[in-house]
């Protein structure tokens, strides 16, 4: 017990200097410009079509449970707004940071895990490309910068289920539906909750890529590195959550 | 970085030992080879010969011990000079290595596309050139999955050599190919060393492709150099494993 504990703080404490090293080679030249728009399409582009059509599923499944709570006080007219704030503040950013987690991921845990056990990362560094730069560096980045865009995009279909759930029942236009919903929403619901999913991206991707990047066993090891990966990142993430949420009240008491 | 100095060995390993866990891999290695020299690395599986070329190329760092390469210590080196030492350094490994989400052709192009400043026709004129020295030329668009091993160890070699390096390290550059590629292997390695004066090291189980190619053997054996020579010195060598390889012909 004692020692699986120290050798998973040890694993802990390796992964803070992976990643911390992730965040000064982000800002030190040379830029591996290409490779990181590149992961920025196959990372972010690549899942829009997941991410929306959980969206749209959320969002109609929220508002009938807003429907439901808010009609026993009387409160339908808040519905609209009881369900951005919910999407905005906390479902959207989660969902999709969970979702991402299981794509992205199992996704980069497989593909550095297969480079690991073939020797194409071997291959890269014996070709004078810092491994490191190309293939954790760029995949972060475009974690960082796709997982606020696509829990935006998470919100906005969300917004749209809502709708649907709505208009199918009482036949709301869709102008009035959206007044209704931005008319309670302020900054400090949708920035902070929308940032905060850079921090996700950044495990996300972090993570993934230092057990992907520390592959052993061969073809066992890489299945290994994905589920491990999906595992680790969703619960760390959850974690930050907590956190991160705290600080959010901090700085924008409700 | 200047070229080859007159004198200065082109590889040099000092008292290199290496352990992986409790398991000796190279213990007290030391090893010149000079410039323009051919030299192969033989040995039964497992003792040493692939690590011994990926410590070359500071893939692996010796627990004690230097690795000199063209005369510098590549444990004390920058990153910059270590990135242009192995600009210096084509390795083949020993499945190829090829990069899986690249194709056959933009592999090989990949370190001209890196480490040149190369148009793009230029670059795709280069890597046709090496193609169809190595036989692939009808496989630029191929995908990596899609080759068989030997192709895949041929494509690889031509990445190797795209930047033209001075050193080529090649880590069983004909195993697993039918007799006529690999003597073609053979030939283009041979060639190399002639037209370019390209220093190599090859580690293979083939004797024929290492009287070939080697100017000088090298065996190892428990993590030590058992025999060193010219081929026609190992042919008169008493030692019971050497005799058996050296007049096995084929494959150990």
């Amino acid at each position: 017990m004692g020692r699986t504990l120290l050798s998973l703080l040890e694993i802990a404490g390796d992964w803070g200097r992976f990643a911390g090293r992730a965040i000064v080679e982000a800002f030190r030249p040379p830029f591996e410009v290409r490779e990181t728009l590149r992961q920025l399409f196959e990372l972010g582009c690549r899942s829009t079509p997941l991410i929306a059509a959980a969206g749209f599923a959320v969002g109609v499944v929220l508002s009938m449970h807003t429907r439901a709570s808010l009609a026993r006080f009387g409160a339908e007219a808040l519905i609209p707004a009881g369900l951005a704030i919910a999407l905005v503040r906390e479902t959207g950013p989660l969902t999709a940071a969970l979702l991402l987690s299981g794509r992205i991921g199992a996704g980069i845990g497989a593909e550095l895990g297969a480079m690991r056990v073939t020797e194409q990362i071997d291959a890269l560094e014996a070709t004078a490309v810092d491994s490191f730069k190309y293939l954790v560096v760029t995949r972060v980045i475009a974690c960082v910068i796709a997982l606020p865009i696509l829990t935006t995009l998470m919100n906005f279909t969300g917004m749209l289920g809502g709708y649907a759930a709505e208009s199918a029942l009482t036949g709301m236009p869709l102008r009035t539906y959206f007044n209704a919903a931005f008319s309670l929403i302020a900054f400090s619901d949708l920035i902070p909750a929308t940032a905060k999913t850079m921090v996700f991206g950044f495990i996300i991707a972090s993570v993934a890529s230092y057990l992907g990047v520390n592959t052993t066993g061969g073809t066992e090891g890489v299945g290994r590195a994905a589920t491990k990966s999906v595992v680790t990142a969703s619960i760390l993430l959850i974690l930050a959550n907590v956190v991160l949420v705290r600080i959010i009240f901090f700085f924008y008491p409700a | 970085m200047s070229a080859a100095i007159e004198g200065v060995p082109a590889i040099e390993l000092r008292h290199v030992t290496k352990r992986f866990g409790s398991r000796n891999v190279l213990d007290d290695l030391s090893l010149a080879i000079p410039a323009k020299h051919g030299l192969c690395l033989l040995g039964r599986s497992g003792t040493g010969k692939s690590v011994t070329l990926k410590h070359i190329v500071g893939l692996i760092t010796p627990d004690a011990g230097e690795v000199l390469v063209e005369g510098e210590d590549i444990g004390r080196m920058s990153r910059r000079q270590l990135s242009r030492t192995r600009q210096r350094i084509g390795f083949l490994f020993q499945n190829a290595a090829l990069f899986d989400s690249l194709s056959v052709g933009d592999n090989v192009a990949f370190p001209l596309r890196r480490h040149t400043d190369g148009s793009n026709a230029e670059i795709v004129a280069r890597v046709r050139t090496l193609l169809e020295q190595v036989g692939l030329e009808r496989n630029y668009d191929t995908m990596p999955a899609d080759l068989s091993g030997g192709m895949k160890k041929r494509a690889g070699l031509a990445r190797a050599m795209a930047l033209e390096p001075p050193i080529l390290l090649a880590d069983e550059p004909s195993a697993g190919l039918d007799p006529i590629t690999a003597a073609e292997i053979d030939a283009l390695l041979i060639d190399l060393k002639r037209r370019l004066g390209t220093t190599l090291v090859v580690v293979t189980h083939n004797i024929p492709s290492a009287r070939a190619i080697g100017d000088e053997l090298v065996f190892l054996d428990d993590a030590k150099i058992l025999a060193r020579g010219s081929p026609d010195l190992l042919d008169r060598c008493e030692h019971p494993m050497v005799r058996e390889f050296m007049r096995s012909g084929g494959s150990g």
